[in-house]
């Protein structure tokens, strides 16, 4: 997997299969995807350019992923991690605070993955990110982390 | 841009004004204004309308209507010619502003630092052929640095747009033709300072003093962006949709006004102030002044249309015809080069060139600063024919460059073997 910046576009994500089939999915700016498949006489243009919304992306990323039929997208792994979501309150403390004032990282070694908010997911948010009441936070950490984070984000 | 100096208002020329009593002449001339203006709008809409249906860039459209409702055209405006000036003003700060928001300040340097060749050569092909028109039209060397620069910037806005269209984002090729246009848009925040000393006919101790603030400031800017772009962001950020508007608008205005009081360009300050802002706030601000951008961009085509005389169009058509095709060819061995350069295929460098072809509005803004300054009072036309000619033969190329190259090596490539079986 390897990643191209496109300016003013997004970033091009590139997988090369085993059977050295060439796919590659774009991230534009505004959530959408496209997925394209390439020619095999002329591997550098893509014969299929498929444009998704981001429902349709959620629902071909469920599709895609092994193992499970549930359209949770948070599963425990087996290496001692916990995924959560954790909702803000809308009377929480940290209505309008930015995320690094919370010192997650700091405090409880958990990542921040993405927030939810109305319908669209900010992945990575940065430490300038500003949080509101009502946003759904994804956290990966320890079991304890990710509890200590939940009492973290849980304060009024 | 000192639009505004060079219009005029033609409120005695309008018969409906004339009428009107002293008292009721503002109420008056303001639904005389309220019409005109609606009716431009509207007509542009439609014409959108139509663009989108044909498949093509609307901006050819719309210098079209600006021709017609122009000086010598079908429908000679009065009472908002004012308005659209200014109008026209903020829509080339517009574009600019976008354009800068559209890049964070380290795709810029990244880009700097790697693509720097194509970039060079990028400028020398294509700017080169401008400037000898120019010179061969014994135009002078302002006007020659004038449309060095037409000849030169490709049409961001109209390959983002064909890319998508043709469902090419994804090839091999593409970020190398994305990072030709970041490098020609940075290039501007260098060219537009030297131009607009140029035009002003300042001398050449103050054009340097010029230049050395234009440069210190785009440079400053972009490394504060590159180091603090994030506080900067900062402080501008806004949940409420309301009001992030207002700050990046009136910040971006206000940056604009104050370097062209510095005699920079206002259309870098703008640029500059595009890139400094970055992440969740620039989404925002993409997001709310988009439309905005569009109204004004549209405005500003009109009135560039309404500068010049359709008349004055016919007697440079056949230079610039013959630039046209020059400079299709001197971009597609861009495209050629540097997608070769970059390790890609012969017919993706064959696709790379066909796609660089399109000029469009910052071809039209350049000759806008030349325009409003009356630098050669031909230089207008030549540039509304050659952009009219580029914008609609871009897209096209684009398409079948690859296709019609790979036909002709095809053919050559067959030639002496039929020799050979013939005898």
């Amino acid at each position: 997997m390897s990643t191209t910046p496109l300016p003013g576009i997004g970033v091009q994500y590139d997988l090369t299969t085993r059977e050295h089939r060439h796919l590659s999915v774009i991230a534009h700016r505004d959530g959408t995807r496209t997925v394209n498949v390439y020619r095999a006489d002329d591997p550098d243009a893509c014969a299929q350019a498929l444009h998704l919304t981001e429902p349709e992306t959620a629902l071909l990323i469920d599709a895609l992923s092994p193992g499970h039929h549930s359209p949770n997208l948070l599963s425990t792994t087996d290496l001692g991690l916990v995924a959560e979501r954790i909702e803000l309150a809308s009377t929480s403390y940290w209505n309008g605070r930015v995320l690094g004032d919370t010192r997650m990282r700091t405090e409880t070694g958990v990542s921040i993955v993405a927030v939810l908010r109305r319908a669209q997911a900010i992945p990575s948010p940065t430490p300038d990110f500003r949080l509101a009441g009502g946003d759904t936070l994804i956290v990966i950490g320890t079991r304890e982390g990710v509890e200590t984070a939940a009492a973290i984000l849980g304060r009024t | 841009m000192h639009l505004t100096a060079h219009v005029t208002t033609q409120v005695t020329a309008h018969p409906a004004v004339l009428l009107s009593a002293e008292s009721q002449s503002s109420a008056h001339s303001s639904a005389v204004f309220l019409i005109e203006f609606g009716a431009i709008i509207l007509g542009l809409g439609l014409l959108g309308r139509l663009a989108g249906r044909l498949q093509f860039s609307p901006i050819p459209l719309y210098l079209l209507a600006g021709l017609a409702f122009g000086e010598g055209g079908l429908l000679p405006l009065g009472t908002s010619e004012e308005f659209v000036a200014i109008g026209a003003e903020i829509g080339v700060i517009l574009l600019l502003l976008m354009l800068g928001l559209e890049y964070t300040a380290s795709d810029l340097v990244s880009n700097l630092r790697t693509q720097y060749p194509a970039g060079l050569v990028d400028a020398a092909l294509n700017a080169l052929p401008g400037a000898a028109m120019a010179l061969l039209l014994g135009w002078g060397p302002v006007a020659a640095v004038v449309l060095a620069g037409v000849t030169w910037i490709s049409s961001s806005g109209v390959i983002a747009k064909v890319l998508g269209d043709l469902g090419r984002l994804g090839n091999r090729e593409t970020p190398v033709i994305l990072s030709i246009l970041v490098l020609e848009d940075l290039s501007m925040a260098v060219y537009l300072p030297i131009l607009t000393a140029l035009v002003a006919g300042t001398s050449l101790a103050a054009g340097s003093v010029t230049l050395a603030i234009a440069l210190s400031v785009a440079g400053l800017v972009l490394l504060v962006a590159v180091r603090y772009g994030r506080h900067i962001s900062r402080f501008v950020s806004s949940d409420d949709p309301e009001k992030l508007l207002l700050v990046v608008l009136g910040l971006t205005l206000l940056v604009a006004g104050v370097a062209q009081q510095l005699q920079v360009s206002a259309a870098v300050g703008a640029f500059l102030v595009g890139i400094a802002l970055s992440g969740e706030v620039a989404e925002g601000a993409h997001g709310l002044l988009a439309p905005l951008r569009d109204l004004f961009a549209a405005v500003f085509f009109v009135f560039f249309g309404l500068h010049t005389d359709p008349a004055s169009i016919p007697p440079v058509l056949v230079p610039a015809l013959a630039l046209a095709v020059v400079t299709a060819a001197t971009k597609i061995a861009t495209g050629y080069w540097a997608a070769k350069r970059a390790g890609v295929a012969a017919k993706g460098r064959w696709r790379a060139g066909g796609t660089l072809v399109a000029r469009g509005e910052f071809s039209i803004v350049i000759a806008g600063l030349a325009v409003t300054a009356g630098i050669e009072p031909s230089l207008g036309p030549l540039a509304t024919a050659y952009v009219l000619i580029l914008v609609i033969v871009g897209p096209l190329t684009a398409r079948y460059t690859e296709p019609v190259a790979t036909w002709f090596i095809r053919r050559r490539a067959a030639r002496p073997e039929a020799a050979a079986t013939a005898e």
